[in-house]
Formats: C-alpha cells, structure tokens, sequence
C-alpha cells in the first residue's frame, strides 16, 4: 500500500547519524468534532508507532487526538548495521500498517 | 419637521443579532466549563507523566511558531541536550498543551541507538496556549521547555466538507 511515506538514506558510514522521515495518510479524527448530522464523529486515531532497526525497536511514540492529521515523524538513528528500518502505525480500532526501507551501512 | 431619531429602522434588525450573539455567547460560556472539567490542568499531565517528580526548566529546546495560522498542523521540534550515552540519554519525550480538550499531545521513547535526542511532528491547537516539552533523562531527571503560541484559525472548528 503506499499510504505510508518514509525517508531513510540509502547508504550511510557507519556511526553516522541519520534522520528519518515517516507519515502516513490518516484523518486523526479527534471524536471532538461533530458532522452534519449534529451527532459527533467518533475518535479514529493513530494511537503507536515504532520504528525498528535490525530487528530491535529503536524508536516509538504514542499519539493523541491533539497530533495532525496524517501523522508525521521525524528523529535520528546511528547508521551501525545494513539492513532493514521497519515503521509500523496502530490505530485504536487494531489496524496496522507498515512500511520500511533497506539501508546499506559502509 | 419629523423628530430626529437616535435610531433608524434599520437599527432594530442590529439589536436582533446583539441579542441573537449575546445568546450564542451565553451559550458558550455554559459550555466551556464542562470541557475544562474533563481534562487535567498542564500541572496535573505533566505530574501524570513524570510521576510527581520534580521538573527542572532548561536543557530541552522547544521550538514552535510564535504565530500560527493555521492549528490543525503546527510545526514542532525538540530538541534535547544530552550526549545520548549510555550512562547519560534520553528515555521519553512527552508533549503537553494547556487548552486543547485534551492535555496530552504525544509522547516519544528513544534510546541508544537514537543519536540524537530531536524529535519533530505537527500538531493541533485549539487555541492560543503554552505547549510544554518534558524530557525524561537516563538519570531519572526531568527537563521542560515551554512556549506560548498564537493560534488565528483554531483547530476542531473547521468546516466538514
């Protein structure tokens, strides 16, 4: 699915310090708004997100309703080991989504 | 010779949305205190999130828009002084706002293999308010940062379309 957006660098030296860049397409309904009808829309958000490398979690964060829709991210990681930068997003109805990238540490 | 008037008749319709706005007002007024009873003060979600410890300002660089136009997406980045060792890091970075419906913003863990302690997101505000930044070190010691925002177009108004 491309609903997820991700940015890691391809390559890196090792013990490099590396920003990475993650959103993902999500309205991040706050349950505070109410719809045409007068009735309130109810809550639909993002509430996880983690990040691993190399098989280990290296980075996550919880979500509320005051974070933007479309969730974006962004943090630092050290370039030690090829391989795998996994995101996944969980939302308070059990729905997951991942993404991830291939970095080549030299 | 007609009397003069201090009112035409077309003042009668300008009192009518005086009256109509003084009750949408009223309204307003009732409403807001139920909301600000549903959340926790800035005080009590920091204390939820250090556990009652102390927090120290300083050390924790929170960096918002003095002016924003638009609250449904606000640009923010922490950034965290710590040499992000072993024996010194950052554990958790929790975001609060003062007048949202609700206090709690987001809340970050890093750890080792982080680098370096900044994080960045975009968020909503309701309203003009003090978002603060609380920083967890290895330590067990907290840090914050807090800065005052001006919000033009509130965020949860917004038209469905």
């Amino acid at each position: 699915m491309t609903k997820a957006l991700v940015s890691v660098p391809k390559t890196a030296k090792r013990g490099d310090i590396i920003d990475i860049r993650a959103m993902i397409a999500h309205p991040m309904e706050t349950g505070y708004r109410m719809g045409p009808n007068g009735n309130e829309i109810p809550r639909h958000i993002i509430t996880r997100f983690v990040c691993t490398y190399d098989g280990e979690a290296v980075f996550s964060a919880e979500f509320f309703p005051a974070v933007s829709a479309n969730p974006f991210v962004s943090f630092s990681l050290i370039a030690s080991t090829s391989g795998t930068v996994g995101f996944e997003w969980t939302d308070d109805q059990g729905q997951s989504e991942t993404a991830s990238a291939e970095i080549v540490v030299t | 010779m007609p009397e003069p008037t201090t009112r035409d008749p077309s003042g009668s319709p300008a009192l009518g949305r005086r009256a109509v706005l003084a009750g949408g007002v009223g309204l307003l007024v009732l409403a807001l205190p139920v909301r600000a009873l549903a959340r926790p003060s800035l005080q009590q979600a920091v204390a939820g999130f250090t556990g009652g410890a102390p927090v120290t300002a300083g050390r924790v660089k929170l960096t918002l828009p003095p002016l924003v136009e638009n609250g449904n997406a606000v640009g923010v980045t922490i950034d965290v002084e710590s040499p992000m060792t072993a024996q010194s890091h950052v554990r958790r970075i929790g975001l609060f706002n003062e007048k949202n419906p609700q206090a709690d913003i987001a809340v970050f863990r890093l750890g080792l293999r982080s680098g370096r302690a900044r994080v960045a997101t975009r968020i909503r505000l309701a309203t003009s308010q003090t978002v603060i930044a609380v920083a967890e070190l290895s330590d067990g010691t907290y840090w914050s940062s807090e800065a005052s925002v001006i919000v033009t177009l509130a965020a949860c108004i917004e038209d469905l379309t």
